[in-house]
């Protein structure tokens, strides 16, 4: 048998244009986000930490301070970002243009998955429930996609992006943008949450994202450790708050002066 | 996905996309020089990996919709999600009938439906949308699950 052409070989045009349509997606988000000065994730390889609760008094920070800023709540399964922007449920106004977003405290505008789902239900889709692994992830990254490229963000100064624990939602992140994000890193002063974290900078200095600084959360009492020093001294980056647990409203804006 | 004619060493082309609604998928191809067709079949799980993409198979008949795949593929979207714009001058009217069967669309996604209806009747200078009119719209633009 000879052999066979191989998929890069065969080049005709093809009516269903798969790797053209995917081009068409990515250049909606990067159009789409044209108009935003700087996207920051804010994450941590670690979950607890509090990296909500600092994505959104970091936003209403910077709001405070003038800037235009937006959050995306990327963790789709458990959302709390409506919550901390004491954001009330009202419905999305929705044209061909996209989708707009809601506002928040201090005039942060938000989306997030908890705007779109049943109130105490979970993130469900339709399909076969067999094997669901298999095509779950793809359309979480789909819907991140959509979150990114189909709302109406306007101009923005900044744009954060509340991450969930773990690194899955970062990476799909780099492949959505295109390009890697500037990252805030979220920690607690223990040597359990140090390891996590360290594992996330170490993945996003991989990607080739730009770790702004550390944030240490939670500190004062109750947790024993340096994990804010060590990172920092580990990946030569500031540490750029820490955030006690009952933080005032210099403190937050104090963090946001150095964001 | 290609598919190639190996008896002609030619890339056969897409013909034809039919979702029966049970979850499967099935696309023709054919062959340029010897006319073969063949046809490729999905099980569920492989059409959900290709419909979480986000792509049509046969290429899109209708421009991406905001919030598309979400809208689609989510079962716990709540009812007040969304609120669509009111629609421009010209927007072709609903028949009763029509308007009934629209109803039946679950809220969160019949604003978009609701759209992609009126964009079809609006850009072929259909002044009412009738039941017959979806029909010819879901066949002419794939619309399988609208």
């Amino acid at each position: 048998m000879s052999p066979i052409r191989t998929y890069h070989e065969l080049t005709d045009a093809d009516r269903s244009g798969l790797p053209e349509q995917i081009g068409a997606q990515r250049k909606r988000v990067a159009q789409r986000l044209a108009g935003v000065g700087r996207v920051i994730a804010v994450m941590s390889g670690k979950g607890g930490v509090g990296k909500s609760y600092v994505t959104a008094h970091l936003a209403r920070a910077l709001a405070r301070s003038k800037q235009a800023v937006g959050v995306l709540d990327a963790d789709l399964n458990g959302p709390t970002i409506p919550r901390l922007l004491e954001i009330d449920h009202a419905p999305l106004p929705t044209s061909p243009n996209g989708i707009e977003p809601a506002r928040g405290a201090d005039g942060v505008r938000c989306i997030s998955m908890g705007m779109l789902i049943e109130d105490g239900a979970p993130l469900a889709f339709k399909g076969p429930t067999a094997e669901s692994f298999v095509w779950r992830g793809a359309m979480e990254a789909a819907a991140l996609r959509e979150l990114l490229g189909d709302v109406a963000w306007g101009t923005l100064d900044v744009l954060l992006l509340d991450l969930p624990p773990g690194m899955q939602r970062y990476v799909e992140l780099c492949d959505i943008l295109g390009a890697p994000p500037a990252v805030l890193t979220v920690t607690i002063p223990t040597p359990e949450s140090r390891d996590a974290v360290r594992r996330a900078m170490r993945a996003a200095v991989d990607r080739g994202s730009r770790l702004l600084g550390i944030i240490e959360n939670m500190t004062g009492q109750g947790f024993d450790g340096s994990a804010g020093d060590d990172l920092a001294r580990e990946f030569a980056v500031p540490v750029l708050a820490r955030i006690p647990w009952h933080p005032t409203p210099d403190t937050w804006d104090g963090l946001g002066a150095r964001v | 996905m290609k598919f190639l004619c190996v008896g002609c060493d030619k890339q056969m082309t897409f013909e034809e996309r039919q979702l029966p609604g049970d979850g499967t998928l099935a696309a023709t191809f054919k062959c340029p020089k010897c006319g073969r067709v063949v046809a490729m079949l999905t099980n569920p799980m492989e059409t959900q990996l290709v419909s979480s993409l986000g792509v049509e198979i046969g290429g899109r008949t209708v421009p991406e919709q905001p919030f598309e795949t979400v809208r689609k593929m989510v079962a716990t979207g709540r009812d007040d999600a969304f609120t669509e714009s009111t629609s421009p001058n010209g927007a072709p009217s609903w028949s009763p009938d029509a308007q009934e069967r629209l109803a039946r669309v679950p809220n969160f996604v019949r604003g978009m439906v609701k759209r992609i209806y009126a964009d079809y009747a609006k850009e072929r200078g259909i002044a009412e949308i009738t039941p017959a009119v979806m029909d010819t719209a879901r066949a002419e633009l794939g619309l399988e699950g609208m």
